[in-house]
């Protein structure tokens, strides 16, 4: 995820301070990982320095001043360019499984082990995802169902795989 | 042999149509509450498992323990009433007896049992309210939508309180959002009443729902967390 952008885009409803930045950021998007304030400040600056934010005012309290950031026309530009550009999606052509499986077979063990461990791993994961879904809110519900149509994805190709073990043994021993 | 504290066991289990094989020495055991997922590619033998453990087919061979008791040990009108009073069934498609309106298919597992009419339809309405049906009690199964018939289907599995459902692709008519719904449903509600479900299915995002899955192939199960 590019947290650069993602922080553009939490600033267009309006300037923000670094650590409401971090805040909205987690509860939106950090679920299992929390930005760190570091990674909020570095980002900042960088941003700043590239003009698609600027500084809106600097608040002098008790502690450390605290900068207020806006961002630009620039940096709206680039966030609505970053929205229009579709993400690769990623071809998953080199696969560990695969290799696993062939390996197996190569070495006169059982490659239907492999796949069925994987499978129980699987189903184990997306266990704890339908658990988090059904206490989770909505947003919990749409990252989590991600993730459990992934898994399913694979899930497939582990049986479609296991079903064509035989074929396949042919082809690797031959 | 029976596992421990098992509420549904089966040994062994050998089925065979013709000449072709369905069951090969299958296993498989059920504890009360527990959710199981029974998985495997299509005519793999899953849905034969799940008749052989409901009493609705008899293995050639093999041993199945319902809470202490022989099941091929019993005659059939025994086991008819066992299926009665402690299964319930949801089906791929409701199997809804669509004379009836929606609180009377609910009710009728209660009728079956003896229980009066009002006492029957307001434990129905009770369980059509769980899950989310109430207002269409009144209804047909032919005015209702897919998903609402399957959840009177599981109001109607539930209503004269199994100690196990046998849910053969519940999900398997509906779309991804009502399927969603008719798992939570059923397995909140199961969990609760302490009711044991047997759950066929081949999909892996309906048998995330389980606490425990058990793979059918060639006919034999594969219950990889308990393997030995």
């Amino acid at each position: 995820m590019s947290i650069g952008h993602t922080l553009l885009g939490l600033l267009e409803s309006g300037p923000r301070h670094g650590y409401d930045l971090k805040r909205a950021f987690d509860e939106k998007f950090g679920h299992d990982r929390p930005l760190h304030y570091g990674q909020v400040y570095s980002t900042m600056s960088r941003l700043l320095k590239n003009g698609l934010v600027e500084v809106d005012g600097v608040e002098s309290g008790g502690g450390p001043e605290r900068k207020r950031y806006a961002i630009t026309d620039a940096g709206i530009t680039d966030v609505a360019t970053w929205l229009a550009q579709p993400e690769k999606p990623e071809p998953y052509l080199q696969s560990t499984l695969y290799t696993k499986v062939v390996l197996a077979m190569l070495t006169g063990r059982n490659a239907g082990d492999v796949l069925d461990a994987q499978r129980s791993e699987h189903l184990r994961l997306m266990r704890i995802l339908t658990d988090r879904k059904r206490h989770g809110d909505l947003a919990d519900q749409l990252i989590c169902d991600h993730a459990l149509f992934h898994l399913e994805a694979d899930l497939r190709w582990l049986e479609l795989t296991a079903a064509r073990l035989g074929q396949l043994q042919k082809v690797v021993t031959a | 042999m029976t596992p421990a504290g098992s509420l549904l066991a089966a040994h062994d289990l050998r089925k065979t149509y013709g000449s072709t094989p369905a069951l090969d020495g299958a296993s498989f055991s059920v504890h009360p509450g527990e959710v199981v997922a029974v998985m495997g590619p299509s005519g793999s033998g899953k849905s034969t498992l799940l008749h052989c453990l409901a009493g609705i087919i008899t293995p050639d061979s093999g041993t199945i323990t319902y809470d202490g008791r022989e099941l091929s040990a019993m005659s059939d009108a025994d086991r008819s009433a066992l299926r009665r009073s402690d299964f319930g069934f949801v089906f791929q498609f409701g199997q809804l007896v669509p004379e009836l309106t929606c609180v009377e298919n609910v009710a009728l597992p209660l009728r079956l049992n003896g229980t009066r009419r009002k006492d029957a339809e307001r434990t129905a309405l009770a369980w059509m309210e769980r899950l989310e049906v109430e207002d269409i009690g009144g209804k047909r199964p032919g005015e209702v939508s897919g998903g609402q018939g399957q959840r009177v289907a599981v109001a109607r599995a539930l209503a004269a309180s199994p100690k196990v459902i046998f849910a053969d692709e519940p999900t398997g008519a509906l779309d991804s959002l009502n399927g969603e719904r008719v798992m939570q449903l059923l397995t909140e509600a199961a969990r609760s009443a302490n009711v044991a479900v047997v759950l066929v299915t081949h999909e892996a995002r309906v048998a995330a729902y389980s606490d425990r899955d058990v793979t059918v192939r060639d006919g034999r199960a594969r219950d990889l967390e308990h393997a030995v």
